[in-house]
């Protein structure tokens, strides 16, 4: 069951229809990559990528031969006009300070069904933004009702999207984009699988007892050439795991892929134009002598990523030699000396988020960002979307850092609409260096409707993470990369001038109880209110408001009735 | 209440609470007390049951085999307390990181308002040390925690000891959903409660204590350990926690079922649980098990480290290893045991414990009885306070309406006559006097605790306590001078409709009391409720005063603690007592002003000025 319970996006890969023994000069290629970076923590990343690229113009030309590139997406780019399509599964939460700043930025996960076991559940979360291109005359207009994405992207990847109320987007995405940055609660249900290159290493059984996992597939418009005077389309799909080093090696820091993936690499994809497997032996101090990879990498392969200057070893699995010796490719690495038990380096730039306050009416938020930076300040874009039924108080809301008041250079507001809209809270501000600042913002509970409540509503609602978006002063000067022909994980970070590098963050999801009624007793409380009211009140309010007379018992019978007639008809008062 | 609105069935009815006024007050006073003690008998008590489906059955295969383990930890953090003389941090640090959690600390001070003696300590700063196990692939959103008070002396290291190798073993483990917090605090609830300050980043009692750097999200469940020897005879069980507040039944269900499970010996109050309902003999001794809960309710103190997550919604209960002299033992692994299943349980929940009781009355482990049963018992001897009042409201109204009534016009509907505001007025001297009184109660001991000590030979804390009792004493003597201001119009009606005032103003309390906590409303009220039926100024006027003195909220407690102390078969001498009861004073005020205990301020500034106004009615002039 474990070796057919295989990874989702992959399938896109098995859609091509065979053409690819066709002898013209292929227009699409593939490359597959995948790098294991050990963590400051001791755990062990492992990021696959594969990328697919197609020379076609999906949106003008009507395309209808699919080669490498998925038929189900190329469909969905021409019929909507996408732009740009970006949807990732998580599950876990990238621990950025004991992990450093994530490869690929993809939220927190919160898992949905069967939060106990392992084996059978995979709730994630999925961060989504699609953009369309604006109308033109020879397109059809894209999809002006906002349940279309995740209808449609629901059925292409068999994952259940459900997003409560309308995409808002912030102010600072261009117009004509609409995106969710968090559906809190996703739930994939189907998998597919393909055994070949890297991909012989995806292993469910292996994946699923990881710290962390992530999916993700994005899809771009690229440049055909530096003039730019045509696109090619560009299909990423990713996986990021991390292992567990404590529990996969009982306390040793050694790995190697047998042990995280109990598989080898056997061969190459025979699809991909190009498959390489990267290993970060960037030592942390300058002595060279503390670890060592088996077999030795032919290359090596430098480049500063994320502001720090890493050294990677490289195992092309096209390379004959890599491969036929020994029939298979298992990397390992081991520790010369073990690492001391110290406290892994801090990143730059890691946040936190928590609810403050008890009880069930009132509550505050609060985001500490942290700027570990010894002298440099910058600034951080906190983009906050959250629930319409946590009403925000805005006149609450306090930045402060070191001691003192922080105004934000730039902040952006749009109350939310019960039901319809959450609240979209976006600030740009300025962290000053080594410092801590506390965003905090208070809340009240609202009581919702009862049909309203999730089914189960004492588990508390999801408040989605909080955004930040940073240029993070680099230690090392970078410079801009070809992106064709470097490896495919540094085309992640899009590096803008050599000094900062771009940093996206996504703190932890946070779990609010709203106050709840008692749903097993409504038939009992009902019932007694209705007789309480029923019974006392009427009566109360009966004694309280009417006055009383006494009145005369009425003596006298026919004979004084009928003298009382004659006298009224005299004009005379009555007996 | 067609029988209301009809005036002559109306004034049968009247007429009928009147005459029968006392046999009815009786009747009803002696039927709560019987439906209190009759609630240890099989109907009213009902089997425990567990409500939530997750936690149903004990399908979890407990492999915790790290007693050895557990036994080394404990020596070491004994040898490391003692040579440092405090909570040994850098070692709980390090050994915490070396099992593989994310290990974090927290210091923290306070003054407290005067020297606890008990404890011996006044300038309080210590450190918390924590340590998270993350689940995988779980984004920090519900978390369990374990938590170990440490005091000042040796105790507990057996519980650090089993902490850390729970620890240990848990964090080997796949199966987590939910992230589980290792705490060890320092000055036993001190630590706790500053811990969970900031954890929830407010402050409620004025503890100055480090923001933490690690969270795990909503907690769901708590579990505090106390554990003193490397092997136990039984495990006791602590429920009550602050002002009276009770975790979910579930919790206390699921311990017991692990208890069964692994045949561990369980009890709760120090009680074992009665075999026999159906016998005289069971209920007897769930009689007594049920008053010690009711007593520990009562109080309103937390018992056990436990009582401070209740505040925050965080179901939790204590556990105490026992070391008596009971033949069989057991080691450290059958509690692990316990503990893992537990943990495992908890692990599975789907949404908060909400499915069970949160208020009922435990006459044994497996026996509960719940609040639609237990409150009729405080309802009876409420109604005694209402007969009287409207007893008294009646013969108000008649004596303000003179003499006509008998003469057979009957008008039940005449609007208020004009001397009604005339008592009135009069009422409004004595309740303000013995409010201030109330109020003088309540500041002053620790406000003036300086001065006392400047001018006397006592120790702050004594200050406290005895100035507390002079207050106290010295409400008895005020009433005698309240009165003289108001005109003696008519002598009658001054005292009748201030006791009408005090019966509403007592019922009132006790209603909100019992509402929320019932065993303080009930004992307040079994006290109470007879001399404040009875005060007036006529009669053995000596004889209602000893009662009254006897019935007063500090007599009831000093009556409470000798009852505690016959109930554990350990009596108490008097000057024990004595002894006991000036402690009590003193941790009362002192758990105010740490915890936010809400007895001493309830008794101070609600309890004790209504009691004053009856001890007024009974020196009416």
């Amino acid at each position: 069951m474990a070796a057919a319970m295989p990874l989702a996006l992959l399938v896109l890969l098995l859609l091509g229809p065979g053409g690819w023994c066709l002898a013209e000069p292929p227009r699409d290629s593939l490359r597959e990559e995948l790098v294991i970076t050990p963590l400051p923590s001791g755990d062990v990343a492992a990021t696959f990528q594969f990328r697919t690229r197609w020379d076609s113009e999906l949106q003008r030309e009507g395309v209808s031969h699919y080669r490498l590139f998925p038929k189900a997406l190329g469909q969905l780019i021409s019929k909507y006009s996408l732009r740009e399509l970006h949807l990732s599964f998580t599950q876990g939460f990238w621990r950025t300070r004991y992990w450093g700043p994530p490869f690929l930025q993809a939220p927190s996960v919160w898992i949905n069904l069967g939060r106990s076991s392992v084996m059978s559940s995979q709730g994630s979360s999925a961060p989504l933004s699609t953009s369309s291109t604006p109308p033109t005359q020879s397109l059809p207009l894209p999809p002006s009702n906002p349940w279309v994405w995740p209808m449609t992207l629901t059925t292409t990847f068999c994952a259940m999207l459900c997003c409560r109320g309308r995409w808002s987007a912030p102010k600072t995405s261009p117009p004509g984009r609409s995106s969710c940055p968090v559906v809190p609660r996703a739930s994939l249900i189907s998998f597919h699988l393909l055994q070949a290159g890297l991909s012989v290493l995806l292993k469910a059984d292996r994946l699923f007892h990881t710290s962390y996992h992530s999916q993700a597939v994005h899809i771009r418009p690229v440049c055909r050439n530096a003039r730019c005077t045509s696109i090619s389309w560009e299909l990423r799909q990713t996986l990021s795991v991390v292992f567990d080093a404590f529990i996969t090696g009982q306390g040793k820091k050694d790995w190697s892929l047998f042990r995280m993936f109990s598989r080898t690499l056997t061969e190459p994809c025979p699809l991909a134009s190009e498959s390489r497997v990267y290993v970060d032996i960037t030592t942390y101090n300058q002595d060279n002598e503390t670890l060592e990879v088996h077999p030795p990498p032919t290359t090596t392969y430098q480049d500063v990523i994320l502001g720090t200057r890493k050294t990677y070893a490289i195992y092309d699995l096209l390379d004959t030699a890599m491969i036929n010796n020994s029939r298979n490719l298992n990397i390992q690495l081991k520790w010369k000396r073990p690492p001391e038990n110290e406290a892994p380096p801090v990143p730059f730039l890691h946040a936190q988020r928590y609810v403050s306050g008890y009880g069930l009416q009132k509550g505050e938020l609060s985001t500490l960002l942290y700027n570990t930076h010894p002298y440099r300040a910058f600034p951080v874009l906190l983009l906050d979307t959250v629930p319409w039924y946590l009403r925000l108080y805005v006149h609450t809301l306090t930045i402060t850092s070191k001691g003192k008041e922080n105004k934000p250079s730039y902040i952006h507001y749009q109350p939310a609409q019960d039901r319809l809209q959450p609240h979209l809270l976006e600030m740009l501000i300025q962290l000053p260096a080594n410092s801590v600042t506390k965003v905090s913002i208070q809340f009240e509970r609202a009581l919702l409707k009862w049909t309203e409540y999730t089914p189960d509503p004492n588990h508390g609602f999801y408040v989605s993470p909080s955004v930040l978006s940073a240029l993070v002063p680099s230690m090392v000067a970078a410079k801009p990369v070809d992106w064709e022909e470097s490896p495919l994980f540094n085309s992640l970070f899009p590096v803008s001038d050599g000094s900062n590098y771009f940093v996206r963050l996504y703190t932890e999801p946070l779990l609010v109880n709203l106050p709840t009624p008692d749903f097993s007793m409504p038939y009992n409380v009902i019932c007694l209110t209705c007789t309480v009211v029923a019974v006392c009140y009427g009566s109360f309010y009966n004694l309280l408001t009417r006055t009383f007379h006494i009145e005369e018992p009425r003596t006298g019978g026919l004979a004084k009735r009928l003298a009382n007639l004659i006298r009224r008809a005299r004009g005379v008062p009555p007996l | 209440m067609g029988l209301l609105s009809d005036p002559v069935r109306r004034r049968a009815l009247a007429r009928l609470v009147l005459r029968l006024n006392a046999p009815l007050c009786v009747l009803s006073y002696v039927a709560g007390i019987a439906w209190f003690l009759a609630l240890v008998f099989p109907p009213l008590t009902q089997r425990t049951y567990m409500s939530e489906n997750a936690m149903g059955s004990t399908m979890v295969e407990e492999q915790f085999a790290g007693g050895d383990r557990a036994r080394a930890f404990a020596r070491d953090f004994a040898a490391h307390r003692k040579k440092s003389g405090a909570l040994p941090v850098a070692w709980l640090e390090r050994t915490m990181r070396s099992v593989g959690l994310e290990v974090y600390t927290q210091s923290f001070s306070r003054k407290l308002p005067f020297p606890d003696e008990t404890h011996e300590r006044y300038m309080v700063s210590g450190t918390n040390v924590y340590g998270i196990l993350r689940a995988p692939r779980a984004a920090s959103t519900e978390s369990l925690v374990l938590t170990v008070p440490c005091g000042s002396d040796s105790t507990n290291s057996q519980a650090v000891g089993l902490l850390l190798a729970l620890a240990a073993h848990f964090r080997g483990q796949i199966y987590w959903a939910k992230d589980i917090v290792f705490l060890v605090t320092e000055h036993d609830l001190l630590g706790t409660e500053a811990w969970l300050e900031a954890y929830h980043d407010v402050n409620v009692t004025g503890m100055q204590s480090s923001p933490l750097q690690g969270r795990a999200g909503a907690i769901q469940a708590a579990v505090a350990l106390e554990l003193s020897s490397d092997v136990v005879t039984s495990l006791d069980v602590a429920v009550e926690g602050l002002n009276g507040q009770l975790p979910n039944l579930d919790l206390l269900n699921l311990f017991q079922t692990f208890c069964q499970k692994g045949g561990l010996l369980c009890t709760l109050q120090g009680k074992l649980q009665p075999e026999d309902w159906t016998s005289l003999d069971g209920p007897l001794q769930g009689l007594q098990t049920l008053l010690l809960m009711v007593l520990r309710q009562a109080s309103g103190r937390p018992h056990g480290s436990h009582g401070l997550f209740l505040r925050y919604r965080v179901e939790a209960l204590t556990l105490r290893g026992i070391n008596s002299f009971r033949q069989y033992k057991y080691d450290l692994v059958a509690v692990g045991k316990a503990l893992e299943g537990m943990f495992r349980k908890l692990n599975h929940l789907l949404e908060r414990l909400h499915q069970s009781f949160f208020l009922y009355l435990l006459p044994g482990l497996s026996r509960f009885v719940s609040i639609g049963l237990y409150m009729p018992a405080v309802g009876f001897l409420l109604l005694v306070l209402g007969l009287k009042a409207l007893e008294l409201w009646m013969q108000l109204h008649e004596a303000g309406m003179g003499l006509e009534e008998p003469g057979g016009a009957p008008g039940p509907s005449v609007p208020l006559p004009p001397s009604q505001g005339v008592g009135l007025a009069s009422l409004v001297a004595p309740l303000l006097i013995s409010q201030a009184m109330g109020l003088a109660l309540y500041v002053l001991p620790v406000l003036g605790q300086h001065v006392a000590t400047q001018h006397f030979p006592v120790a702050e804390a004594e200050a406290v306590v005895l100035t507390l009792l002079a207050i106290y004493a010295a409400g008895l003597a005020l009433p005698h001078n309240t009165h003289r201001v108001v005109s003696a119009q008519a002598p009658d009606r001054g005292w009748m409709a201030l006791k009408l005032v005090a019966l509403i103003y007592l019922a009132l309390q006790l209603g909100c009391i019992a509402l929320t906590n019932f065993s303080l409303g009930f004992l307040l009220a079994t006290t109470m409720v007879p001399t404040a039926a009875l005060a007036k100024p006529h009669g053995p006027r000596t004889l209602y005063a000893a009662l009254l003195v006897l019935t007063s909220p500090a007599a009831t407690l000093l009556g409470s603690l000798f009852l505690w102390r016959e109930l554990q078969e350990a009596p108490l001498s008097l000057a024990e007592g004595w002894q006991l009861f000036l402690a009590a004073l003193a941790q009362g005020v002192l758990e105010h002003h740490t915890y936010g205990a809400l007895l001493f301020p309830l008794l101070s500034l609600g309890l004790y000025p209504c009691w004053l106004l009856f001890w007024n009615v009974l020196f009416w002039k």
